[in-house]
């Protein structure tokens, strides 16, 4: 079971790194969006081996389903001759995969390294655990509270106070993101409204 | 290679790592700006495995990194439509999409 696990987080890990590496590398746009789009899908499957199914589902209806079409919707009223391959120089190129390399390898000695990341084990999913999550994310979206305030933003994990769960409400920053997305809604459209020229009769 | 039966946080923390690092390279080589927030996409969604990673791993705080993930979600659908509103006025007003034609800011 567990090495079943580990099989799968390899291959779609390995997947989605390398749909992300083809992204970048990628000349034409198009492409790069397709690829795109793998490696956002290959992401909300990392979600849901990590056990976020609501997060997941999200990040698959509204990132893929949403956010991406509006990317290709961008790209496809772009995509004129020249613009679909723009070209980079060589020198650009060597410059940032060194720059690039340099910090991958810094971000990954770093998370090797430190020794309180490494034997952290997976909490084993309990009969709480299982039917926890969406109920949890949605109860505290909507401002119930349930916190042992001595375990609140300690950030480590203690085995003494692992069983209790701190939950704090974000009733507010939900209220935030509504509106915030009503200004966007509204910006974008006046951003993006077609000009009339001027002189030119309707 | 032979991998560890065990998938620790480190494992996800990494491919977190390799995703930011490909959005960062994204956005300074890419000419097209849709090609730059491509990887502006890429980045936050190299923070957001860390966050669920985080919340996986941790039980403290178990419901916070995926509250925080469902906000970058929304936050980076919102950044999208503006970004996609001003690339294209920016290409209705200039025929471009090159950013290095755009310097008209410039002081």
């Amino acid at each position: 079971m567990m090495e079943f696990q580990a099989f799968l987080f390899y291959f779609v890990a390995i997947l989605t790194g390398l749909c992300a590496i083809a992204v970048v590398v990628t000349q034409n746009i198009v492409r790069s969006a397709a690829w795109l789009m793998f490696a956002l899908a290959g992401t909300s499957v990392i979600f849901f081996l990590l056990g976020a199914d609501f997060v997941a589902a999200t990040q698959l209806i509204v990132y893929v389903g949403g956010t991406l079409v509006l990317v290709v919707f961008g790209v496809m009223l772009t995509a004129q001759g020249p613009f679909i391959s723009m070209k980079t120089g060589a020198v650009e190129w060597a410059m940032s995969t060194l720059v690039g390399l340099l910090l991958v390898g810094v971000l990954i000695g770093t998370i090797v390294r430190d020794p309180t990341w490494k034997d952290l084990p997976k909490p084993k999913p309990t009969e709480a655990n299982q039917s926890f999550n969406s109920v949890a994310l949605g109860e505290s979206l909507l401002g119930v509270e349930e916190a042992t305030p001595e375990a609140r933003l300690t950030g480590t994990f203690d085995p003494r106070t692992a069983p209790r769960r701190t939950r704090m409400a974000y009733l507010l920053p939900f209220e935030i993101v509504s509106v915030h997305l009503l200004v966007v809604l509204i910006g974008a459209a006046y951003l993006a409204r077609a000009k009339r020229r001027r002189g030119a009769t309707p | 290679m032979n991998p560890p039966v065990e998938i620790g946080l480190t494992h996800y923390l990494s491919l977190g790592a390799v995703m930011f690092v490909c959005g960062a390279v994204c956005m300074a080589t890419k000419r097209n700006a849709i090609g730059i927030l491509m990887g502006v996409e890429l980045v936050l969604n190299g923070a957001n495995i860390n966050f669920v990673a985080f919340a996986a791993f941790n039980p403290a705080f178990d419901i916070e990194g995926q509250v925080f993930a469902l906000f970058v979600i929304v936050l980076a659908a919102a950044e999208a439509a503006v970004a996609l509103a001003i690339v294209l006025n920016f290409y209705n007003n200039h025929m471009t999409v090159d950013v290095d034609t755009a310097e008209e800011l410039k002081g």
